[in-house]
């Protein structure tokens, strides 16, 4: 707290509390520890302190085979774990330089984008609770809970979901996936107008997130901010656009953008978005209709591609490609590759750097969180308290992308 | 603004840090420039400052190890030009074993934890940086964990028993 006592020596009659909000506070959603210090009710300055939950992944991925580096990607940002574990084989498959067909690119693109969706609209309705709206948060869990069925359609998991494999997917979508699909694009329009209508015209609502932690689109960049939180400020940067992975670039879809990047503009990029994204998971269903390609669901690549459990069992070349595999074996490229894709909050980056051997040589994740948590003090100094918990949740910190 | 190919961006350099740039090669999709690492800042500062360039964001930064090499540790920096969308990646080796490098927070504020991550993981050193300590690992660690000679196995834990599964005692031969 050196600078809090600098301060105060500049101002002699003048008294300071030194509050610590956390490491456990049940305003803060997870674990985070800030030593505020309060003239009242005003923060003149913040302390971060992160790592309460650090894991060490990227010194355990050194150690693991590529397969078994999926489920550490699941535990970073865990809100939207598809967008994760698909951004990790869009890695390995491109350091192995494998050309997936584009039925698996759409039919990651679905996923993914349903992935954004449930990320968004946790974080709304967050900012809804600490505002005092609990109503919107509990009605729009629905809506979580079927996207989160989907993904158990698939998978079989639901929150650190390990979905898919380095090429594609296990197995094809199911007729149940399908239909469930279509009910939840069916219905979740309807739902979340009606979240909207609690929300985004509310006279108190606005009243309270208007204005409240703002940071200008200068500083955003500066402070490396990427995703929704820097399109808020004002900034278009968004990877799918930019750097276009998975047949993005063969989807029409826009990107909104705020202009003060205050809460209120995070909370209405974040609702754009899922506008976006329910009409880019419209338009990879009438791309998967119009392709000729009607059963590919993985990458021929069986060195890297575990094969099915039933031919596992009864034939030997996929006996030995699953040991290989699994074993981590097979022969990988020299290289390094930095692949980064359109996560919940931002820029995910993997930067991989492979000796040819079992496990990646180095592996760094470039997380959101961590970067753009950094700027946190900045933009709650000088407003309340409770701001800064408003703050917070519509940044959409999530500790485990922040601690790794 | 016409939009510089790398091969330009790599002349320009190359006119004004003539003796910083070591090598130049395209890994993937991304240009790599190998760096003398006293000139790392002075290289940044000029492509951020660049009207034609304008490398405004730093995408990522980070320590590796590569042991039993003559310059076994390196700092990785990746900038991005939003405005061309072109994104160069920069490394820079050292073989001090306490590695020195400037910081980047002058221009980036964005580098102030990536270093201090740096700095917890790989024990580098930055010039400069405003606030240079442990951000993820605990304070009073003394050691840099993600350099290749520290085991997965927590050295600092003694009740760990391994020797089932044909592993040494984690710790055993600190405590013998």
């Amino acid at each position: 707290m050196e600078l809090s006592t600098e301060k105060i020596s500049q101002e002699k009659n003048k008294q300071y509390t030194t509050l610590n909000l956390g490491p456990t506070h049940p305003a803060t959603h997870g674990i985070f520890q800030n030593v505020l210090t309060m003239d009242g009710e005003i923060i003149v300055d913040a302390v971060s302190t992160i790592g309460y939950i650090h894991r060490a992944f990227e010194k355990i991925a050194e150690h693991k085979p590529f397969y078994q580096v999926t489920p550490l990607t699941d535990r970073m940002n865990y809100c939207s774990s598809p967008i994760n574990n698909m951004g990790w084989y869009m890695t390995v498959e491109k350091l192995i330089k494998a050309e997936l067909p584009k039925r698996v690119e759409y039919m990651r693109v679905i996923i993914m984008e349903l992935a954004r969706i449930a990320d968004h609209i946790i974080c709304n309705s967050v900012i809804g609770v600490d505002t005092g709206a609990m109503t919107g948060f509990l009605y729009v869990f629905q809506w979580r809970e079927d996207i989160y069925e989907l993904f158990e359609e698939i998978c079989g998991a639901r929150l650190t979901t390990n979905i898919g494999r380095i090429g594609g997917f296990e197995r094809d979508f199911s007729d149940v996936f399908w239909n469930k699909l279509d009910k939840f694009l069916k219905d979740f329009p309807a739902g979340l107008k009606e979240f909207e209508k609690l929300l985004v015209r509310n006279k108190i609502f606005m009243d309270r997130t208007i204005g409240c932690g703002p940071i200008t689109g200068e500083r955003a960049l500066n402070y490396g901010f990427s995703g929704p939180n820097l399109r808020a400020a004002g900034v278009d940067y968004d990877v799918r656009q930019m750097n276009p992975y998975s047949s993005y670039q063969d989807f029409d879809f826009d990107i909104p953008i705020g202009t003060h990047g205050d809460t209120y503009d995070r909370f209405m990029v974040r609702d754009g978005e899922m506008w976006q994204s329910l009409s880019i998971i419209h338009q990879a269903i009438d791309k998967l209709k119009n392709l000729p390609d009607k059963k590919s669901f993985h990458a021929d690549i069986p060195s890297f591609y575990l094969p099915p459990k039933e031919e596992v069992y009864n034939n030997m070349e996929a006996l030995i490609y699953h040991f290989k595999i699994v074993m981590g074996e097979s022969d990988v490229p020299i290289g390094e590759v930095y692949h980064c894709v359109e996560g919940g909050n931002g820029e995910l980056g993997y930067y991989l750097i492979s000796d040819g051997g079992r496990q990646p040589f180095r592996l760094h994740f470039r997380r959101p969180c961590y970067i753009y948590y950094q700027a946190y003090p900045e933009m709650i100094r000088g407003g309340f308290l409770s701001d800064a918990i408003l703050t917070m949740s519509s940044m959409n910190v999530i500790a485990g992308e922040l601690d790794a | 603004m016409t939009k510089p190919d790398i091969e330009q961006i790599a002349n320009k350099l190359k006119e004004k840090f003539s003796h910083a740039i070591i090598s130049q090669e395209q890994s993937y999709d991304y240009p790599v420039f190998v760096v003398d690492k006293n000139e790392l800042l002075h290289i940044i500062r000029f492509l951020y400052e660049d009207e034609n360039f304008q490398f405004r964001y730093l995408t990522t930064l980070c320590g590796i190890h590569y042991p039993g090499t003559e310059k076994p540790f390196a700092l990785m920096v990746q900038v991005h030009s939003l405005i061309h969308n072109i994104r160069l990646r920069f490394k820079a080796f050292t073989s001090d074993n306490e590695p020195r490098f400037d910081s980047l927070t002058s221009i980036f504020s964005a580098a102030n934890w990536m270093e201090r991550e740096a700095y917890d993981f790989y024990g580098f050193h930055f010039n400069g940086h405003p606030n240079l300590k442990r951000i993820l690992n605990v304070d009073d660690m003394d050691y840099f964990p993600m350099r290749k000679e520290y085991p997965v196995e927590d050295r600092t834990r003694y009740d760990k028993d391994d020797t089932m599964f044909g592993r040494e005692k984690a710790g055993y031969k600190e405590m013998n």
